[in-house]
């Protein structure tokens, strides 16, 4: 049998129910985002650990230019190698009919009569290749979706300058390319790039590389130390033109999913405590109340021989039944959501074969039992209220509220206000703290969506200054190797090329001191006009040939300021190693570059003259000759158009990011319409006598409902600008935490992440007044005033 | 202290229900001070019914509140049988009031978010040997509305309601603070009926406080108080039943 008491409990809430649902929203939102986050960073993690596992993804890769097959027992002598593979990788351009760029692919071998020792592929579709007719291929199964191709179709590729037919043999994933970008693109887009595996004699044959690797795979025991294994290595391989090994930290598609769960597993700490800490204010104001408001019943609980502890723990129930029921829709709606992210969202993004979405029973537990302790302690703490409760005392009519401490500041306002805004200004005056906690909830929760709309506000902007300012090429050409400029000025003499301006990127270590970072170094004109270098406040600089002009980014990374030394290990041709100072830092956005001076680099690679490629401006209308002609050139090793690359971080930033404005706001909206309703409820609760009184004496419904509602319409005014404030504030620590060296967010809380922060602030505030306006208009005048409370 | 007063049998009842020395009750301090009561001497026998009679601010609701467990004495001492109240424990107290003590209030205090019967309930719940809910709203002649919301029933159901959770528990004394000060006169006589019946049918010691001297007629003893102090205490010879009294 359902105990009285327990009625009274479920009566009560159901009496409050849209509070009650109000206060549990916003535990909901926050559990929502633990799950999720939390089940996102679980899956993620352990997924690509079994899929590494289960596909022995080499644990370190060493590129060489081309070294015999027996250095790989060398490699497997060194201590702690587990297991070494060599196989061939090389460029390829895939035509795809119909479209005037040709696709770049990254080739890659697979042994000829045995599977893989180290990074096996998943077959996805078909079989595998038939090692003896050297014509079929596996291709990556996003690039064969997205150009609608299927095992038994046919494709053609340029190697090495040659140009082949190959026989699709199945569609295969690999953990190597969970996360696949075009070279020097942040942002996969399956269309663009695509993976070949093929017999590793035929690709062999085509890079002239017979009887030979040119990258070695190893895996390492568990105890390995990897920089000392990397540093063997790099000894042994030197002589064939190593061109430095690196571990799975610098594999490009291993760094963006750690990266990814990093910034996952940060927001999953940061952002649901703050909800965790407005419903606990809600929930103590919401029940302060209720106790104020029962203070006779119970006084009468007393009476009868109730204990402090019965009755209290009856009034613990109805935070503990808001913040279990807040916290179970949290954890279903987080399931709900974390399976469409993982299978819309990071499953478009990520290749994984399977990402099954899989919460950490301890995260339910987390989640339910935080939640329920933080609105605890909002409910604990008006507890004592009852526990200090005679029961004679309470027995008694409240005596009425001490508003005398507002007297002198409404006394100074006198000549200033009327009576119902001096009666609102008392109010606020007289429980300050409770303003003060209200006006925070409210600026808190609209910080948090103006600072995350701010922070994707900075990665527009990062996109547009990088596609408009940074770089105002049409497009780019890299070259199979470094040339002399002779490409050059064929380049130029192409009709419909407006302007030519070459580039030699050549791939280093950077090191100071105990610090290093794996790039490349931009070799540019002086005076580039297509592809610049932008200042900390964003005008174009020279680019120096007495020493390196360091992005922001790598500065911080590198923890070297203009004036510093360098020291530049070259990764190709000689390998010499440089000391470079550096000359500027430059602002940077996506990516993390160093500039230095064409012909500066060349001087100090002593390779005079060369380049690896060229921006260019074409004449749009003749831009589909200019890329047949770019084809058919055997020294281009591929073509990226601009507008391509900025198409496919568009879509991203549209789909994922275009979505989530619309989520911030609706939290924002979700915790003002929490704390508005909630107050204007129990400022109503408080004074239904008090506005019935109003009505008695002549005041209109609109004016009775002013002297409530402006109350709070006054914190909501007050929390505007500290939601503005708060969310500069956030957005700054967000955009700095999510910042990393493949991109750099300055927060931009622009007009736009304003706009919308506040509009979802006064949309909910309006909303919440409007539900108790309604209140205040059906206010039944007699009942009002007989009843004591 | 709650164990020894759960058992209602292990009380002597060869004593006073009450026996009342020097009580006194003071609020505040200092000059603003106020003497509720200035050293009550009484003795309340077991099974009696009892009006206190008194004006405002003579101090009759402090001493039901003090009998009653609800408050405590700033000196003197009170006695339940032979269980000295004044020097009980907060947990002593409610143990006090939860197996001995039964409460009707001016303004029936009834929960407004239960029924009739869920009110009662919420007494039988904690009680050792309850009537049934329903039994006990049959005694007050409301077995036809307890489904019913305070707020669907008139004052004196109302009351009655309140009267029925009172005795629902079987309690050794009923406390009535103006039971029938919100009532007209014939529901309050209903009322005063129903009184009558628990004291006679049960044996409960009632014990009325009231302004209405008129009250007193069915009382086997009258107690009036003025100024915190004991004026005057009678015992009737002849009681009046509850409908014969003049409201």
């Amino acid at each position: 049998m359902v105990s009285p008491l327990d009625r009274k409990l479920l009566r009560d809430i159901w009496r409050m129910k849209i509070q009650a649902v109000a206060i549990a929203l916003v535990i909901a939102v926050g559990v929502l985002l633990l799950v999720m986050m939390d089940g996102l960073v679980n899956s993620l993690e352990q997924t690509r650990q079994a899929y590494y596992e289960r596909y022995r993804l080499a644990e370190v890769f060493a590129p060489v230019k081309r070294a015999p097959d027996h250095v790989l027992q060398s490699i497997a002598q060194i201590e702690g190698v587990a297991a070494v593979e060599g196989r061939v990788v090389g460029g390829a351009l895939i035509d795809i009919e119909g479209q005037a760029v040709p696709v770049r692919a990254q080739a890659v071998s697979l042994p000829d009569f045995s599977s893989p020792r180290l990074n096996d592929i998943y077959l996805a579709e078909g079989r595998r290749i038939d090692p003896r007719r050297r014509e079929e291929i596996l291709l990556l199964q996003g690039f064969a979706d997205a150009h609608d191709l299927s095992p038994g179709d046919t494709l053609s590729a340029t190697m090495n300058g040659s140009r082949r037919t190959f026989r699709i043999a199945g569609l295969a994933q690999s953990p190597e390319f969970l996360y696949s970008t075009a070279p020097g693109e942040l942002v996969p887009d399956d269309a663009r790039f695509a993976v070949i595996w093929m017999s590793e004699e035929a690709l062999a044959a085509a890079y002239d590389v017979d009887g030979a690797f040119n990258q070695a795979l190893i895996a390492l025991e568990r105890t390995a130390e990897p920089r000392a294994v990397i540093a063997k290595v790099d000894r042994i391989l030197e002589r064939y033109g190593g061109t430095g090994a690196y571990d799975l930290e610098d594999q490009i598609s291993n760094k963006f999913i750690t990266e990814e769960i990093r910034s996952l597993r940060m927001s999953s700490r940061s952002v649901p405590p703050i909800f965790m800490g407005v419903a606990a204010f809600l929930l103590y104001i919401v029940i302060s109340r209720m106790i104020e408001a029962e203070r006779m019943q119970i006084g009468l609980l007393k009476a009868f021989g109730y204990t402090s502890a019965e009755i209290g723990w009856h009034y613990f129930k109805f935070v503990v039944v808001i913040a279990a029921g807040g916290a179970l829709l949290g954890c279903a709606l987080g399931v709900i959501s974390g399976q469409l992210m993982a299978a819309g969202v990071y499953q478009d993004v990520y290749k994984f074969p399977f990402l099954l979405f899989r919460v950490d029973p301890a995260a339910f537990v987390t989640a339910i039992s935080v939640s329920i302790a933080s609105a605890s302690a909002g409910g604990l703490f008006v507890l004592r209220k009852v526990f200090a409760l005679s029961p004679a005392v309470a027995m008694r009519p409240p005596a009425p509220a001490d508003y005398s401490s507002s007297a002198r500041l409404v006394a100074a306002l006198r000549s200033v206000l009327d009576q119902p805004s001096r009666m609102i200004v008392r109010r606020i005056a007289r429980q300050p703290m409770r303003t003060f906690a209200a006006v925070l909830g409210i600026g808190v929760g609209m910080g948090l969506s103006v600072g995350m709309l701010g922070v994707l506000g900075g990665f527009d902007k990062a996109v547009d200054l990088t596609y408009s300012v940074i770089d105002r090429s049409d497009a780019s050409v890299a070259l199979i190797e470094p040339l002399d400029q002779k490409t050059i000025f064929e380049l130029r003499r192409m009709d419909g090329v407006i302007a030519v301006e070459p580039y030699r990127a050549v791939s280093v270590v950077l090191r100071n001191g105990v610090r290093s970072h794996r790039g490349g170094i931009n070799g540019l004109i002086s005076e580039p006009q297509l592809s610049r270098a932008l200042s900390l406040d964003m005008s174009p600089i020279y680019i120096r040939a007495d020493g390196i002009t360091l992005s922001r980014t790598l500065a911080n990374k590198l923890d070297i300021s203009a004036g510093d030394l360098l020291t530049v290990e070259v990764r190709e041709g000689r390998r010499p190693v440089l000391t470079l100072p550096v000359v500027n830092v430059a602002e940077s956005l996506l990516g993390s570059p160093a500039y230095f001076e064409l012909s500066a680099l060349n001087e100090a690679l002593s390779e005079p003259g060369r380049v690896s490629g060229a921006y260019l401006k074409l004449d749009m209308d003749k831009s589909t000759q200019v890329y047949e002609d770019l084809k058919n050139m055997p020294a281009v090793a591929g073509v990226s158009i601009k507008e391509e690359a900025r198409a496919s971080f568009q879509k991203m930033m549209d789909q994922g990011a275009g979505a989530m404005r619309y989520v911030m706001a609706v939290i924002a909206g979700i915790i003002t319409f929490g704390i508005v309703y909630n107050t204007a409820r129990i400022a109503f609760a408080e004074r239904a006598h008090d506005l019935a009184s109003l009505r008695v004496i002549g005041f209109t419904r609109g004016e009775t409902a002013f002297v409530l509602l402006g109350e709070l319409g006054v914190i909501t005014l007050f929390a505007i600008p500290i939601g503005l404030l708060a969310g500069v504030g956030l957005a700054g620590a967000i955009a700095a935490a999510f910042s990393t060296d493949l991109y750099s967010i300055s927060a931009e809380v622009g007009p736009v992440a304003m706009g919308i922060g506040t509009l979802a602030v006064l949309i909910a505030s309006v909303i919440a007044g409007w539900m108790v306006k309604r209140d205040v208009d059906r206010l039944e005048l007699v009942s009002a005033l007989k009843s004591r409370e | 202290m709650q164990a020894a007063m759960s058992a209602p049998d292990q009380i002597d009842r060869n004593e006073p229900a009450f026996r009342v020395r020097g009580l006194t009750k003071t609020y505040g301090e200092g000059p603003a001070a106020v003497h509720a009561l200035r050293g009550a001497d009484l003795d309340i026998p077991d099974g009696e019914l009892v009006v206190l009679l008194g004006a405002s601010g003579s101090g009759k609701s402090t001493l039901l509140n003090i009998l009653g467990g609800l408050d405590r004495a700033s000196g003197g001492s009170a006695h339940f049988f032979d269980r000295e109240l004044t020097a009980m424990s907060d947990a002593g107290l409610t143990a006090y009031r939860r197996h001995h003590v039964g409460f009707v209030f001016q303004f029936y205090n009834l929960m407004p978010s239960l029924t009739a019967l869920e009110n009662v309930e919420l007494v039988t719940e904690i009680a050792d040997n309850p009537l049934g809910a329903g039994e006990a709203l049959g005694l007050v002649g409301l077995d036809k509305r307890v489904d019913h919301f305070p707020a669907e029933l008139s004052g004196g159901e109302q009351q009655r309601v309140a009267i029925a959770r009172a005795i629902a528990k079987r309690p050794t004394v009923l406390f009535c603070d103006e039971p029938t000060g919100a009532l007209d006169s014939t529901t309050g006589r209903q009322v005063l009926r129903v009184l009558q019946d628990v004291n006679t049918e049960l044996g409960t010691t009632v014990i009325i406080v009231t302004h209405a001297a008129a009250t007193a007629a069915m009382a086997h003893r009258v107690i009036n108080m003025a100024d915190g102090t004991i004026r005057e205490e009678t015992v009737n010879k002849h009681r009046l039943s509850a409908e014969e009294i003049e409201w």
